[in-house]
């Protein structure tokens, strides 16, 4: 594990240029990779990218949003901000391993939905809201990782899940810390102290009972050793996916509801 | 110029006129006066333009089911501070003495035109109706308690969506009760939503979006993210009636936009219509 860093300091690390991003992790992860395209809809969003591909030998399907790694790829993939086809591309895809009896793997990467007109016209907070309650009671496991950013609802959408993994330095939070910042302190500028004080980090979410895994990243960060991350991100697949699948399915949709009904604190 | 400032001062001078003569309320839409005895008379509702304001919890209650019939649940539920947030704690202490709420939903069993019901109305008046532990906490409990007790559910949505305060604690309570709205679907269940002003964020993006049938209130606030974060992404104005229901409703996110006199028969007549009737005394 890497020395002990701030959340402000992880967070220039998952901004950082040249941070690994899924299309680098399938090729090294996964072998036959086959993309599906389109909600069957209204169109098809480069935002996510999903379909089937094999894990140690098994079909396995993986839904993921989708960092550039330069100007053009960030213009093609929307900067990772999915639109609604997006999410329903996602979960036609889910829809089509509970079919044929794939787990689900998603890899979540956005600083969040896309907030523009075509977003709201199509019912952006309907296609969330719908993954979300459909990947509740989805009869075949699912594992989510956050392998950057974690951005509110529209990482969530990918994140109903049988057990959330976080890459060491991953954050996921409710609203950015700069959008934090703004709505609760009317200032933007105040955007590391919103860091620091938000509990956005790998440990906070094991913490708070959101994640319940953090896999390890190189030394300095999983730029530096793009082999050594996609080999640990493997490995953690390889032991919790068979693990899920073993489970009586009806103990799996329990305990999934379980895993977010008991999040939460108060007094009566 | 010079004319620009006579107008501001002038109008001044007529505003601190009008505190002084018998209350009324100054429509934010049409810009129209009427006495406040009347604009109440009519539950929020202006009578020239049709405007539709916010009504606390109680108000709604009152208006939506039978005399005596409301029964609250979980009523003394309060939010801790998950993330120690500055002053959270404090600020909810105030807003409690404030609106004697304990937080920005209240749900419970009532009777609508003698069906049976379990109705939850969240209030604006208590940090914009946001969703933090004990929202999700309430609107799950009382899913779970309609599949238990085969009842169906009615629920009148307004929020900002989640609680910054609470962090991602509040950001899970979006899963925690689309979850518990899908366990009372499945076990078929009907739930209908009543979009109010405004429902947005978090909430638009969970159960106010999952109702079997969702109705709205004429030109309330419907969407996901907020006007001036899409101006800001954008780099462009907003046309007027961008996100309100009439819109939401061309675009096929809801049913149907109901009139708030008439809210209480319809609710009534849908509820019948799925086979909830009144019950035999």
């Amino acid at each position: 594990m890497d020395e002990k860093k701030t959340a402000w300091e992880r967070l220039q690390l998952v901004h950082l240029k040249g941070r690994p991003t899924i299309n680098d992790y399938i090729p090294l992860v996964f072998t036959d990779f086959y993309e599906m395209h389109g909600d069957r809809l209204c169109g098809d969003d480069n935002a996510i990218i999903g379909g089937v591909a094999r894990l140690d030998n098994m079909p396995v399907t993986i839904i993921a949003e989708v960092k550039g790694r330069d100007i053009n790829e960030n213009k093609n993939c929307n900067f990772a901000m999915p639109h609604p086809e997006g999410y329903r591309k996602a979960l036609r895809l889910a829809k089509q391993a509970e079919k044929f009896h794939r787990p689900v793997i998603c890899f979540i990467d956005t600083p969040g939905a896309f907030c523009g007109i075509a977003a709201e016209e199509r019912g952006q907070g309907e296609a969330i809201a719908r993954n979300i309650a459909e990947f509740m009671t989805l009869r075949t496991p699912i594992i989510s990782i956050v392998l950057g950013e974690g951005g509110s609802g529209g990482a969530l959408a990918l994140g109903v899940c049988d057990e959330l993994a976080m890459l060491e330095n991953a954050q996921y939070s409710v609203v950015s810390p700069r959008g934090f910042a703004s709505i609760l302190w009317k200032d933007a500028s105040r955007e590391q102290e919103a860091c620091d004080i938000m509990r956005i980090t790998a440990e906070d979410m094991v913490q708070l009972g959101v994640a319940e895994a953090i896999i390890e990243e190189p030394l300095g960060g999983a730029h530096n050793d793009l082999d050594k991350i996609s080999e640990n991100i493997k490995e953690y697949l390889s032991q919790i996916i068979p693990e899920k699948c073993k489970k009586d399915i009806d103990v799996l949709l329990k305990e999934r509801y379980t895993k977010f009904r008991k999040i939460g604190e108060f007094t009566e | 110029m010079l004319e620009d400032f006579f107008k501001v001062v002038k109008k001044r001078f007529n505003d601190g006129e009008e505190e002084e003569k018998a209350p009324v309320f100054k429509c934010p839409r049409c810009q129209n006066t009427v006495l406040i005895s009347r604009y109440l008379e009519l539950n929020r509702v202006c009578p020239d333009c049709n405007y539709h304001g916010r009504l606390s919890a109680a108000e709604r209650i009152k208006i939506t089911v039978d005399k005596g019939s409301f029964s609250e649940i979980n009523a003394d539920m309060k939010s801790c501070n998950p993330i120690d947030f500055p002053e959270y704690t404090e600020k909810q202490e105030t807003l409690r003495s404030e609106t004697g709420l304990n937080d920005a939903v209240v749900t419970g069993t009532a009777l609508i035109k003698g069906s049976p019901v379990v109705v939850g109305v969240m209030d604006s008046r208590y940090m914009m109706g946001s969703m933090g532990s004990v929202v999700g906490e309430k609107i799950a409990r009382a899913f779970e308690y309609a599949a238990e007790n085969k009842l169906p559910v009615v629920l009148f949505t307004c929020s900002g969506g989640a609680r910054m305060q609470e962090g991602i604690v509040s950001l899970m309570q979006m899963a925690k009760t689309s979850g518990a709205v899908k366990l009372h679907s499945d076990a078929g269940g009907l739930y209908i939503t009543v979009l109010t002003d405004p429902t947005t964020g978090g909430v638009t993006a969970s159960f106010a979006s999952l109702g079997d049938i969702i109705i709205a209130e004429p030109k309330v606030l419907v969407g996901f993210a907020g006007r001036r974060v899409i101006e800001s992404t954008i780099k462009q104005r907003l046309p007027e009636d961008f996100q309100l229901a009439e819109f939401m409703q061309e675009k096929g996110f809801v049913d149907m936009i109901v009139e708030r006199r008439k809210m209480r028969s319809t609710l009534s007549h849908l509820l019948k219509l799925h086979g909830y009737n009144a019950k035999e005394v």
